[in-house]
Formats: C-alpha cells, sequence, structure tokens
C-alpha cells in the first residue's frame, strides 16, 4: 500500500516559523503546531514509545474498547457483600499509602469509618489502633472500586453497583454523603457518624429495593444528557441528581417504605448536588478499566489521589502505579478558609477526567468556570487544549457549544510528556487537619512527575530501536 | 435589609438576591481581601453556609434559605463600613461583557494539528533530538512527512523509514532541505514550474540546483522528493529513494525520474538500479563524484532525453580578469552540494582542495573560518551542521559568509573568490544585494569573485534582479556552479601561466 502524491492544499509544520510563511506564501495553508520541547530528560522514553509498533494499534483498540463502555447501575449492597471487605477492613482514594504518610483528611476519614464500625470508641482509640496498624487498607482501585476524597469505605457502607455488559466488568462506589462536615473530607465528628448510620440504616436499603424493582437504571445515558444540561459530571452533577431521582423516585413511593423514610431519603438525595457524582465515577470507571491491559498501549486508565501523593496508571503498563506529590488546588475557599488550609489534591474523582469528562468537560459548564476566576472562554480553551493530550472524542458525551463535538477521550501518556500539557481537573478541597470537612473547590493538575515514570516504564517494555546494519559487504 | 451588630462585627441579611456559590465566593474572596478586614462570608443562608457563619464566629439572625448572608469581621468601624461597601457594589455589578468564543487554541501536536486540517503533508524542522517522535505523530496522522532538522541519529532514521513504510508513507529526510510536491515547495525550495520530471534528491542543494537549471531550459518539475543524504548508505538502504521511486512510478504526471546523490554504497547503487528497471519509466542517475557527471551534466542530458534542445545556462564575465598574484582560490558555499561540485571540478586541475567537508580525509581543514598560513585551494560548507550550532544556516543569514568575505579580501593568500547565492522560498530576501559590497571590495582590491546562482525567474528573490546586483558590484556571474568553479580554475590557471 501507497499513499500517493497529490498537491497539498494544506501542509501541518513544526518548527521553524518560516517554513509556514514560506508555504502561506505559495497560498498553501499552514496547519502551524505551537511546539513546546518534551518534559526534559524524556527525550529517549519519547523516542522508544513512539516507535513501538504495537502503539497505535493497542491505543485503537483501547479507545474503541472506552467508547464501547457501557455502565448501568444494577444493585446497591453493602461493601461486605459487594467487595468481600471484612471487619478491620477498609479501601481509601489513590494509591497506597502507609499511615505515617496519609494526610489529615484521608486521617480523619480511616478515624471516622473505625468509630462507625465500632472498632474504637473514642477518636483516639482509633488513631492509636490505625497507627499501630490493627487494621488493613488499601486502594479503592485495587478492588475495581472508587471513592470521592478520602475515598473511604468500610464493610457497613453500601455501595452502588455498576455493570458495563460488553467488557464484562463492575464497578463500585459508596453513596454521596453530601457537603461540608462529612466524611470523605475528613470529618468524623457525631454528625458525621449519624449520618453514615442513617444511610447504611434507611438509605442503602430504600435504593436496593428501589434499584431491584427498576431492574437498571442507565448511568451512562444520564451523564450524555448531563453534560448537555451544565454539569461536567465532578464539580457540577445537579442535572445528574435530579435524573438519577427521576428515574427512582417511582420506585422509591413504591417501596412499601414509610413515607418518612421515602420522604427523608428523597429530601437527602435532591438538597446534594453531588449525589450523582458517585454514580458517575463508578461509570469512568468502567469506561477507563475496559482500556486496560494492553500491551503497548499509552492511555491512561486511572488517576488518583490519596492527598498525599497523585498516582497514574496506564493500559500498557497493569497495575503498576506512578506517583508523585500530590499538587494543591487552586480555587475558592469557604468561610474565612484559606490556602494555607487546604490539603492536597485528594480523591479518585479524577476517573472523571481520565474518562474526559470533569475538567474535559469545563466547557460544557461554564456556571462553574468562576472557581479560578476563569471566563466563559476559558472553559471552551480548557477543552479544546484537552484534544491535544487524548487519542479520540467520546460521541456519545457530546458537547452542544462545541457543535456536539465529543469530549476529548483517551489521555496519551506520550502526548502529555511530548506537550507538557497537564490534564485538567476539577476538585473539592479537603481541610488539612483531620477532622475540618470540606474548605473549597478548585482545579488543579497532576504532577507531571507521574508521567515521566509512566513513560520511562512504557520505553522500557517497547522493543529497543535496533541499530543499523551495514548491509552486504562493501560500504 | 437587617442588621445585628456588635462593634466590628456585622451580619446583613439580603433578601430577594440570588446569586449562584461560585460568584459569591469570589465576592467573600474580594470582600475578606480588603485591609481590615479579619474574616468575610457572602453566602446564600444553605443550613451549610448557616453553619460556616456560626464557625467564623458570628450570630446569624433567623433566616429563609432564599436569603443572602453578608458576614464581615473587621478590625474596626470604617474597615466594615467600607467592606459592606464594597460587596454591595460586587453583588450588584452590571452584567459582565460578552466575549468571542471563537478563537481555536493552537494545535500543539502533528497529530492534533492534522485532524484540525485537510493536510497530507507535513514538514518537521524541530530540534534533531525531538523531531523522531514528531514526524512519527506526522505518519499516524497518514501524512507524508519531510522532516528538515538535522543531528537524527542514525537508527532513528532507519526506524521512521520502516515505521512510515508500514504506513505506505515517505519520509523525506532527516536533514532534507528541499522538495516539491505537486508544484508546493517545502523547506528551501525554488519556484518552479510543473512538468514532466520527478527528481529524487539525496542532496538538497544538489536537487535546487538541478530543478533551476530545468527550470531555466524551460523544463519544468512534477515532484522533487528529498530523502535525506543518508539515505543511500549502507545503514539506510535507499529505503527513502525506494519509495520515493515507486511514488514517481505511479505519479501520471512524470515521465523522467532523475536520481541526485553522491556516490551511493555500491550494494545500494545496485539495489536502486535494479528497482530502476522496474518502474516502467526512464530513471537517470545524477551521481555526484567525477568532474565529468556534473549536475548541470545531468540536466543537459535530461533535457535532450525528453526531445528538447540544451542551452547553456547564462554566464556574465566580472570585472577582474585574472586571479591576484600569489592567491590560491577560496569558496564560501552555503550549499554542501555545491561545495561538494566545485571541489571535485578543482581537485581534477589543482590537486589537494582542503575544505571542511573534504573528498579526502587528508585534506580535511580544522578551523574552517581561519586565515589561510599559506596559499592552497579552499573551499568551506558553511551550512555544515558545526557551522549552523547556533546560528541560522548561511541562506537564511549570510553574515558568516560576509564577514569571513571581507576579511579574505585582506589575506595575501585569497587570489580567487568563489560563492553561491541559493534563492527561492525560505532563503535570504536579497542575498546578491548583501554580497555587492564584498564584491566591490574585492573588486577594487584585485580578486576576481565568481558567484553561482541557483535560483529561477519565478523566485521571490527575482533571479534576474539577482544576477544584476552582483555583475554590477564587478562578479563573474554563473547559473551553473560547475561553470562557475569552472572558471575559477581558468582564472587562477591564467595568472600562474602569467607569472
Amino acid at each position: 500500500m501507497t499513499i500517493p502524491l497529490e498537491t497539498p492544499t494544506s501542509v501541518v509544520t513544526a518548527g521553524v516559523a518560516m517554513f509556514a510563511e514560506a508555504l502561506q506564501h505559495q497560498g498553501v495553508t499552514a496547519a502551524a503546531v505551537d511546539w513546546h520541547p518534551p518534559a526534559a530528560g524524556t527525550a529517549a522514553s519519547v523516542t522508544r514509545v513512539m516507535a513501538d509498533p504495537r502503539r497505535v494499534p493497542a491505543n485503537a483498540e483501547a479507545l474503541q474498547a472506552m467508547l464501547g463502555a457501557q455502565a448501568a447501575l444494577v444493585d446497591v449492597l453493602p461493601a461486605s457483600e459487594a467487595l468481600g471487605l471484612e471487619r478491620g477492613q477498609f479501601l481509601h482514594a489513590g494509591p497506597p499509602v502507609s499511615w505515617e504518610r496519609a494526610s489529615g483528611p484521608l486521617r480523619g476519614a480511616l478515624i471516622g469509618a473505625m468509630l462507625f464500625e465500632g472498632l474504637a470508641d473514642t477518636a483516639e482509640q482509633a488513631e492509636a489502633a490505625l497507627a499501630a496498624g490493627e487494621v488493613a487498607w488499601e486502594p479503592c482501585h485495587h478492588r475495581g472500586a472508587v471513592g470521592p476524597m478520602a475515598g473511604v469505605v468500610s464493610p457497613s457502607m453500601w455501595m452502588f453497583a455498576l455493570r458495563d455488559e460488553p467488557n464484562q466488568n463492575t464497578a463500585w462506589c459508596s453513596l454521596n454523603e453530601g457537603l461540608g462536615k462529612v466524611l470523605r473530607y475528613g470529618a468524623y465528628s457525631a454528625e458525621v457518624v449519624d449520618r453514615l448510620r442513617w444511610m447504611t440504616d434507611v438509605l442503602g436499603p430504600l435504593l436496593q429495593r428501589a434499584v431491584r424493582s427498576v431492574g437498571t437504571v442507565d448511568v451512562k445515558a444520564i451523564v450524555a444528557q448531563m453534560v448537555q444540561m451544565g454539569d461536567e459530571g465532578h464539580n457540577r452533577n445537579r442535572a445528574g441528581t435530579l435524573m438519577f431521582l427521576r428515574e427512582v423516585l417511582p420506585a422509591l413511593i413504591d417501596s412499601g417504605a414509610p413515607t418518612s423514610q421515602v420522604a427523608e431519603a428523597v429530601r437527602f438525595m435532591a438538597g446534594n448536588d453531588h449525589f450523582f457524582l458517585n454514580l458517575v465515577m463508578p461509570a469512568c470507571k468502567l469506561q477507563t478499566r475496559a482500556a486496560a491491559d494492553r500491551p503497548g498501549s499509552t492511555v491512561v486508565t486511572v488517576m488518583a489521589r490519596n492527598g498525599t501523593d497523585f498516582g497514574i496508571q496506564t493500559a500498557g503498563t497493569g497495575d503498576r502505579w506512578f506517583t508523585g506529590p500530590a499538587n494543591t488546588p487552586e480555587g475558592l475557599y469557604l468561610g474565612a478558609y484559606g490556602p494555607e488550609d487546604a490539603n492536597p489534591d485528594i480523591g479518585d474523582s479524577a476517573i472523571t477526567e481520565t474518562a474526559g469528562l470533569g475538567g474535559f468537560a469545563m466547557a460544557t459548564a461554564p456556571a462553574i468556570v468562576g472557581f479560578v476566576g476563569g471566563s466563559v472562554p476559558d472553559a471552551l480553551a480548557t477543552t479544546r487544549k484537552m484534544y491535544n493530550i487524548t487519542l479520540g472524542e467520546n460521541p456519545a458525551y457530546a458537547l452542544p457549544i462545541l457543535e456536539f463535538r465529543g469530549t476529548p477521550t483517551g489521555i496519551d501518556v506520550a502526548a502529555v510528556v511530548r506537550t507538557g500539557l497537564l490534564p485538567q481537573i476539577n476538585t473539592g478541597m479537603a481541610g488539612k487537619v483531620a477532622g475540618t470537612g470540606q474548605v473549597g473547590a478548585g482545579l488543579v493538575t497532576p504532577p507531571l512527575g507521574c508521567f515521566v515514570q509512566a513513560i520511562d516504564a512504557l520505553a522500557e517494555e517497547a522493543p529497543e530501536l535496533s541499530r543499523p546494519r551495514r548491509s552486504g559487504s562493501a560500504g | 435589609m437587617t442588621d445585628s451588630s456588635d462593634s466590628a462585627r456585622q451580619v446583613r441579611v439580603r433578601t430577594g438576591s440570588y446569586l449562584d456559590s461560585v460568584t459569591l465566593m469570589q465576592v467573600s474572596r474580594r470582600v475578606a481581601s480588603l485591609p481590615g478586614i479579619t474574616a468575610a462570608l457572602v453566602a446564600m443562608a444553605t443550613d451549610l453556609n448557616l453553619d460556616l457563619a456560626r464557625e467564623m464566629g458570628f450570630d446569624v439572625p433567623p433566616v429563609s434559605p432564599n436569603d443572602m448572608l453578608l458576614a464581615v469581621d473587621a478590625e474596626h468601624d470604617e474597615a466594615l463600613a467600607q467592606a459592606f461597601v464594597e460587596a454591595e457594589a460586587a453583588l450588584t455589578a452590571g452584567p459582565p461583557t460578552d466575549v468571542s468564543l471563537a478563537g481555536l487554541p493552537a494545535p500543539r501536536t502533528v497529530r492534533a494539528a492534522a485532524r484540525a486540517s485537510a493536510a497530507t503533508v507535513a514538514l518537521i524542522s524541530t530540534p534533531g533530538e525531538h523531531a523522531f517522535s514528531d514526524a512519527v505523530d506526522a505518519v499516524d496522522a497518514g501524512l507524508h512527512t519531510m522532516v528538515f532538522s538535522d543531528n537524527v541519529p542514525l537508527e532513528q532514521e532507519v526506524a521512521l523509514k520502516e515505521y512510515a513504510a508500514r504506513a505506505g508513507l515517505l519520509v523525506m529526510g532527516p536533514d532534507c532541505g528541499t522538495a516539491v510536491i505537486g508544484g508546493v515547495g517545502l523547506g528551501f525550495a525554488n519556484v518552479v514550474r510543473p512538468g514532466p520530471v520527478g527528481i529524487v534528491a539525496a542532496s538538497g542543494t544538489g536537487a535546487q540546483h538541478l530543478m533551476t537549471l530545468l527550470d531555466g531550459a524551460d523544463v519544468g518539475i512534477s515532484h522533487c522528493l528529498g530523502v535525506g543524504g543518508r539515505d543511500l548508505s549502507a545503514e539506510v538502504a535507499g529505503r527513502s529513494t525506494l519509495r520515493a521511486m515507486d511514488l514517481l512510478g505511479a505519479d501520471p504526471q512524470t515521465e523522467q525520474i532523475v536520481v541526485v546523490s553522491k556516490p551511493p554504497a555500491p550494494e545500494v547503487e545496485q539495489a536502486v538500479r535494479a528497482h530502476a528497471e522496474s518502474l516502467g519509466k526512464p530513471v537517470r542517475f545524477g551521481l555526484l563524484g567525477q568532474a565529468t557527471a556534473t549536475l548541470t551534466d545531468t540536466a543537459h542530458e535530461t533535457v535532450e532525453a525528453l526531445g528538447h534542445s540544451w542551452v547553456e545556462p547564462e554566464q556574465r564575465t566580472g570585472a577582474v580578469a585574472a586571479a591576484r598574484p600569489g592567491g590560491s582560490l577560496l569558496g564560501l558555499f552555503s550549499g554542501g552540494t555545491l561545495c561538494d561540485e566545485a571541489m571535485i571540478l578543482a581537485s581534477a586541475e589543482l590537486g589537494p582542495v582542503l575544505s571542511n567537508i573534504p573528498l579526502d580525509p587528508a585534506w580535511a581543514l580544522e578551523d574552517p573560518l581561519r586565515p589561510l598560513a599559506k596559499p592552497c585551494p579552499t573551499m568551506v560548507d558553511l551550512g555544515d551542521d558545526r557551522l549552523t550550532r547556533g546560528r541560522p544556516h548561511p541562506m537564511i543569514d549570510q553574515t558568516i559568509r560576509l564577514e569571513r568575505l571581507l576579511r579574505a579580501i585582506d589575506e595575501p593568500a585569497t587570489g580567487v573568490l568563489l560563492v553561491d547565492v541559493v534563492l527561492g522560498l525560505g532563503a535570504a530576501a536579497d542575498p546578491a544585494g548583501e554580497l555587492a559590497e564584498p564584491v566591490r571590495k574585492a573588486t577594487a582590491a584585485g580578486i576576481p569573485v565568481l558567484v553561482s546562482v541557483v535560483g529561477t525567474r519565478d523566485d521571490p528573490q527575482g533571479l534576474r534582479r539577482q544576477l544584476d546586483t552582483l555583475h554590477d558590484a564587478g562578479a563573474w556571474v554563473f547559473c551553473s556552479n560547475a561553470a562557475a568553479a569552472r572558471q575559477a580554475v581558468r582564472l587562477l590557471r591564467t595568472e600562474e601561466a602569467g607569472r
């Protein structure tokens, strides 16, 4: 196969600007690249990864799998049943972390979970037991689950179970507690634990009954609609929450539960604009998981933070974590809180960006651009920039303001390293001190180091460029 | 509006106002940052925000969630009053100015640029260390790719050419200075007319000169495909040359194919010649290396093979008719192949020619910019990689040559000066104009200056104007580089004979 020569009407140029001008002088369009050198010290790895003959087909398959992934809510059940989580076992957001290195909000959430499970009577007791290693914790991602902010899951907490039938995967996420003083932001006061108890005793079972009676709720379809209604699926989930309620409300009413309980549950869900976040996240997990385990692929399958480290995984490197120190978000603060109160970036919710939502879909959520004093054109520019570091576009999640262009999907490690453009993440901010709760919301990027490590690892897996041999005898 | 205050702390409630939380957080931040303000909260009176206000130490009056809370803690009354003025101003700010939603951010990768355009070709001129990745990106996007960048490692060149071959695409380069695809010039390219000759070139200025010679004889070009100077080496094994020949073989516009190169590795030459037999079109080889196979000779043969008659390229006599006594020949070139060709012709007559790109390793010139101790034929390729680090190529900016020329006039070892001028897209706007002054000075000093001009009548600099400028200054001018070199040797001989 050979592509024939034809007179070009447009030429892509990268490098010397003069050559672009010379083309324009001839009446030919120069599609000029705004070229920047890749991250320092990565040239050799980038070259080897770019030369890997497996890369293009593996990435194409990964992208197809991501676009084909489904996400249906099929059940709501306790983590002990869903994930086989046992007493004394906890899950948390981000890559693995020791108690010594754990951030304030993660410590706070683990303390709260100890209290909630009755493993300690006081915060002090809980802290001592955690520090002594009497209980165990591991990343949600290790069990196919995701958790917002601290992401702490204990056996008695109820989980949404979402299913991707085409790829035969299941993903799980806890139920969203609302804003302010909540466990996921590291708060563990009595009101926090009481709320968790109510969620376990009332909300979880009610939702289980409703979902089982409805059969399945097509979460992917709701996500597709919410991105056309001003939600980017990470910091804004207002339309999604209402549409989810619409799906389950009749079944809740029909459930035979006392009306007071139904009303309480509905009031709780309707009063929390982020309730649907915990359904967007596992839907995104299913999408990115569909791409996983493809040798040669440079697609990012996980971006997650534990409040200390930011970690990523790629399709070409299995379940290896590539970590770097988490950045602290920039944005707006609640009340009297300020930058000095904010903990570094935390939560598995960056799975939304990994799947092309959140910061990547910023163009659809101009209502929240103010988080960094940005403007509506900034929001459009953010999404448009992300197309530079993604493999493709997701037609299922179409952005009306960009002429229904699909969200930028499939972050390519090689493109991130080559351009130095980092994924844009929208996020909440937790207080640095355990027990504080939420202090604000804003924008953050991963540390470049994660991507540099990942490209080095991908390069090691890639075949070496063969040394040229001199053919024949003479020369 | 209701107030509840104690000293410099006050909570106000606005009813009937709603603003989104983001806007209100911005107002809070703006108020809190005023001098003398300890804390400020401007927020809708939701339960969450009421809790926040209480935690901040405010006494909150009974309110509905649809009310707006303005709570300020200040160091003194004056600051407090100012804070509310500021808050009110921020809350009642007029509608924001509409700003254009248009304007795409510039693409950051070749792939992104390709997706946003109808491009079929890419031109990569990024630093050599990164050019491979950018070129692979272009190939992934389905583009024939010219790599202008130099300093690309050999194994990357081989890998890139294999990678592109799997996609059915041509890589021109690395270190490819010129290409013409369907009449569109890429890199340094002369403006030539369309025609029946397709060129495959492992030499940039060699290809440019062949094209300008053909154009001067009214023979046009279908495509000129550069392949990079190393393509016909044993290691690269003609990977791009073979593919370029296939493309020209299949191209309906192309009647004659010419391959221009330094002599290839013998086994590669054999393979390329064998491949030429299979194309079903005449293929001519212009392999530099002998005084009988100049670019001008190749152009001559090609023109006659097409049934046209050959007219010798234009040349004009200069003001000085013999070399300055006691001096030798100094060539200062911007085109490597032009320098090569001149050296081959000169050494056949004069023996060793010192150079930074010597024909024989024994003739190597340590520092090509230093004055010569004793007269000896010398030719410098000022476009050589080692001389272009950190400065523009002399075809773009010939400052380095102008400086060397002016100094050479005062050096007794200089008897004849030979230079090239390469016109075309990408080249300097008026190279002849810049050379005029040194030419006048050399002429006045009794040194003949011979200039070979590589250009066409349609080049932006204008061939005629460039020739006139140089000739008016006293230079000999030639549209054939070989003719210029031969004449330079002749002037040196004339001087020697006259002694």
